[in-house]
C-alpha cells in the first residue's frame, strides 16, 4: 500500500520540479516561454496541484485526473522535441511571433534542451501514474 | 496528521525552499557579473549629451535607464523628483534612453529634438502623463504623444524635423550601445554612483540614495 503512494508522490514530486523549474527559467532568469512551451506550462502547472492533493489525501482519481495531463503533456513536448531535432518541417511552427520555438538551448546546463527535460518529465509521470493505477484498481 | 500528509508538506516546503534559495544565487551571480561590467565601463554611465536634473556637481548621481512607453517609468519618475527634493543640493538625475518598446525610439527622438527647444523636461513630463493614451504595447499612437507634447508650447512641426537629424539618431545609438555593454535589460534600471540597486524596488533606491549621500557627507 505505502509502495504504490510512493509512486505516486515520487510523480508528484517530477511535476512540482518541473513546475518551479519553470517559472525560475521564466521569472528569475526571465527567458520568455515559447507557444510551445506554454501549452506544456498549461499541462505541467495543474500537475503539480492535482498530484499533490491526491498525494496528501491518499486519492486514487487524482492519479487519473494527473494521468490525462501527463498524456496531454508527452504529445505537446513530443512535438516539440521532434520539432527542435528538426523531424518537423518548420512550416508547421505555430509560433510565428514572439519568441523562436526552436532555440530553447538553457546556457546553465550545456545547451539542454528544455523540451527534452520536459518531454523525460511528462514520461515519467504517466509511466509512475500507470502503474500506480494499476497496482490499485480492484 | 498522518504520515502521508507530514511527508507532502515537507517535500513541498524543500521543493519552495530550493526554488528561493535559486533566486537568492541566480540574482547575486547576475548583480555581480552587472556589477563587474559596469566597474570596467565606467565611461559609459554618463554622456555628455545626457540630460541631467539637479547640481552638475552632486556628490551622488543617479543614472536611470528608462523608455517613455514603460508604466514603471512613468510610476518612478515622481519617485525620483521626491528623492531629489529631499537632497537637493546632494543628488543629480542623469536621464539615458533604453526604448524596448514599439515606438520608443521615436518619442526618444522627439525628447531629444525638443532640447532645441528648451523645452526637454516638460516635453518629457507631458509625454509621460500622457502615457496610457499612446503608449499601447504593441500598437502605440505616436501622433497621441505628440499632440500631448505640442500642449507644452513645443513647435511639433520643427521639433519632428529636428528629430532626423544625424546627431540626434548618434545620442540614441550611443545609449543602446552603452545599455547593451552595462547589460541593462530592464526599464527603468538604476545606477546610484554606479552601483545597481540590489533588488528592484523604490525603497531599495531610496535606501541606496540615502547610503551614498550619508557616504559623501563623511
Amino acid at each position: 500500500m505505502k509502495r504504490n503512494w510512493n509512486l505516486l508522490v515520487f510523480a508528484w514530486l517530477i511535476a512540482a520540479t518541473a513546475t518551479a523549474s519553470a517559472l525560475f527559467i521564466g521569472e528569475v532568469m526571465g527567458m520568455a516561454p515559447c507557444v510551445l512551451c506554454w501549452y506544456q506550462r498549461i499541462f505541467m502547472f495543474p500537475l503539480a496541484v492535482v498530484l499533490g492533493l491526491a498525494c496528501y489525501s491518499n486519492d486514487r482519481r487524482g492519479a487519473i485526473y494527473g494521468l490525462a495531463l501527463a498524456l496531454g503533456g508527452v504529445m505537446v513536448a513530443g512535438y516539440h522535441t521532434l520539432l527542435i531535432a528538426g523531424f518537423v518541417s518548420k512550416a508547421w511552427i505555430p509560433c510565428g511571433l514572439g519568441v523562436s520555438c526552436t532555440e530553447q538551448k538553457l546556457e546553465i546546463l550545456n545547451g539542454l534542451q528544455i523540451p527534452w527535460l520536459s518531454l523525460t518529465a511528462f514520461l515519467t509521470v504517466t509511466l509512475l501514474l500507470f502503474l500506480y493505477i494499476k497496482r490499485t484498481s480492484k | 496528521m498522518n504520515s502521508k500528509k507530514m511527508t507532502v508538506a515537507v517535500l513541498l516546503g524543500i521543493v519552495v525552499a530550493v526554488f528561493l534559495l535559486g533566486m537568492n544565487f541566480y540574482q547575486k551571480r547576475v548583480q555581480n557579473s552587472q556589477t563587474e561590467k559596469v566597474s570596467k565601463a565606467e565611461n559609459r554611465m554618463v554622456r555628455f549629451h545626457s540630460p541631467s536634473l539637479g547640481p552638475s556637481d552632486a556628490p551622488v548621481t543617479i543614472v536611470e535607464f528608462f523608455d517613455p512607453a514603460c508604466e514603471t517609468c512613468r510610476d518612478f519618475y515622481p519617485i525620483v523628483k521626491n528623492l531629489m527634493k529631499q537632497y537637493p543640493k546632494d543628488v543629480r538625475l542623469v536621464l539615458r534612453y533604453a526604448p524596448f518598446h514599439a515606438g520608443s525610439d521615436k518619442v526618444v527622438k522627439l525628447l531629444e529634438a525638443s532640447k532645441r527647444q528648451d523645452k526637454y523636461w516638460q516635453t518629457l513630463e507631458t509625454i509621460l502623463a500622457a502615457q496610457p493614451s499612446w503608449a499601447s504595447h504593441g500598437s502605440p499612437n505616436l501622433d497621441v504623444a505628440y499632440q500631448a507634447a505640442a500642449q507644452t508650447g513645443l513647435d511639433i512641426k520643427k521639433a519632428l524635423d529636428d528629430a532626423q537629424a544625424a546627431e540626434v539618431e548618434a545620442v540614441l545609438k550611443q545609449d543602446v550601445e552603452d545599455l547593451t555593454a552595462l547589460e541593462v535589460k530592464k526599464t527603468p534600471t538604476f545606477f546610484v554612483n554606479g552601483r545597481g540597486l540590489p533588488s528592484f524596488g523604490p525603497d531599495q533606491l531610496a535606501s541606496l540614495v540615502a547610503e551614498e549621500v550619508a557616504k559623501n557627507k563623511k
